[in-house]
């Protein structure tokens, strides 16, 4: 089992002018580690992540797409890892934080917590390069080479929660966060 | 809110017929690179089948309707155009994804949605059918700008209410009231 927060850091010394796409505790997590205007926070409902991601992938090829979903949200749109698969975008990587419960929502634990398989879902959905890690140091190791590879790639991770971050909802749906992200990406 | 855009029939009588035709000539001079559709059987034969026959725009087919209007949402963030296909059932069913992303985040979801066995010349309203009485009274509700596509005359409609929506940003949603030929 690995902590979110030091996952994260990991990660965040791969990205450079990536999108980004993370939700939740994930997301709080995530801004306060890598702050960047192509962090896409506005994902509005529960689920949706991958969908946006996939629209972000289509619509810009040129850009790598990191979506950094939750459990509990992936439950919420499991078709979607049959649409991604379906329209295989190459620049698209998909991490699962599997902590097995809906932890901005009271921590309640996930339907089928520690029974179902994640990386075993995106497979059978069709997704090419599916992989699951719970050690610090294995994914340390890989993460680069997994960067490289053509998309759609799935990544779940095992985790732990980290430190509680600030749940700043009014920042995550603000107006300004959106306006900042179209100028990067389009600027 | 049904709004008026200005019809312009394109030179179309009003045969009281819809033609597929006419709808995907819109939708291309509307400058839609992506069509997001989950099946509808009100359009299935006449639009989502030339469709997929087509290059461009190029189809995205999803598995739930919710994932479309995500789908889209990001794609205008991209300044690339798309337009959802979709059957009434599955707006109903993404009513809280076209709260948030559509009209909380002001973006350009434009959305074509077959009326599932609404009989053809009665008005939305009217049906007797309970599912499609309820989508125009949820879209005012909403505030969701809507406009109905019965007949070819129609049709002119749908390219201005596209660019109605990009221009300032707001969802809209094109209502198809019979089958297109």
């Amino acid at each position: 089992m690995m902590r979110r927060d030091e996952v994260l850091k990991v990660l965040a010394r791969h990205v450079s002018d990536d999108i980004v796409v993370p939700v939740y505790t994930t997301a709080f997590d995530w801004i306060a580690i890598h702050p960047h205007p192509l962090n896409y926070l506005c994902v509005g409902a529960m689920g949706l992540a991958p969908s946006h991601a996939l629209g972000l992938a289509l619509g810009r090829p040129d850009k790598r797409v990191l979506v950094l979903d939750g459990d509990g949200s992936l439950l919420m749109n499991l078709g979607s890892l049959v649409t991604v698969a379906e329209a295989a975008p190459r620049n698209f990587v998909h991490f699962v934080f599997e902590n097995g419960t809906y932890e901005a929502n009271g921590a309640h634990p996930i339907p089928g917590r520690d029974r179902i398989d994640f990386a075993g879902f995106a497979r059978a959905a069709g997704y090419p390069s599916c992989h699951n890690f719970d050690d610090l140091a294995m994914f340390e190791k890989d993460i680069a080479a997994l960067l490289r590879q053509d998309g759609p790639v799935f990544i779940n991770l095992k985790v732990e929660p980290g430190s509680p971050p600030v749940y700043d909802y009014k920042l995550m749906h603000s107006e300004k966060l959106r306006s900042d992200f179209k100028a990067a990406l389009n600027g | 809110m049904q709004v008026d855009v200005g019809t312009r029939s394109g030179g179309m009588a009003d045969t009281g017929l819809l033609q597929g035709s006419g709808i995907i000539r819109e939708i291309k001079a509307a400058r839609i690179e992506f069509v997001v559709s989950v099946p509808d059987i009100t359009t299935s034969e006449g639009l989502l089948r030339p469709l997929a026959r087509d290059n461009s725009p190029r189809l995205i087919r999803v598995c739930k309707e919710d994932e479309g209007v995500a789908i889209c949402a990001a794609l205008a963030y991209c300044n690339r155009r798309s337009l959802l296909l979709i059957q009434h059932t599955g707006l109903l069913d993404s009513i809280n994804a076209i709260r948030a992303v559509a009209v909380e985040y002001s973006l350009p979801i434009c959305m074509m949605v077959g009326l599932l066995q609404k009989e053809p010349g009665v008005p939305p309203p009217q049906s007797k059918q309970y599912g499609v009485r309820i989508v125009e009274p949820i879209l005012d509700a909403m505030g969701v700008a809507h406009h109905r596509i019965e007949t070819d005359i129609d049709i002119g409609r749908i390219g201005p209410a596209i660019e109605t929506a990009y221009a300032e940003s707001q969802p809209v949603v094109l209502t198809i009231g019979r089958r297109p030929s």
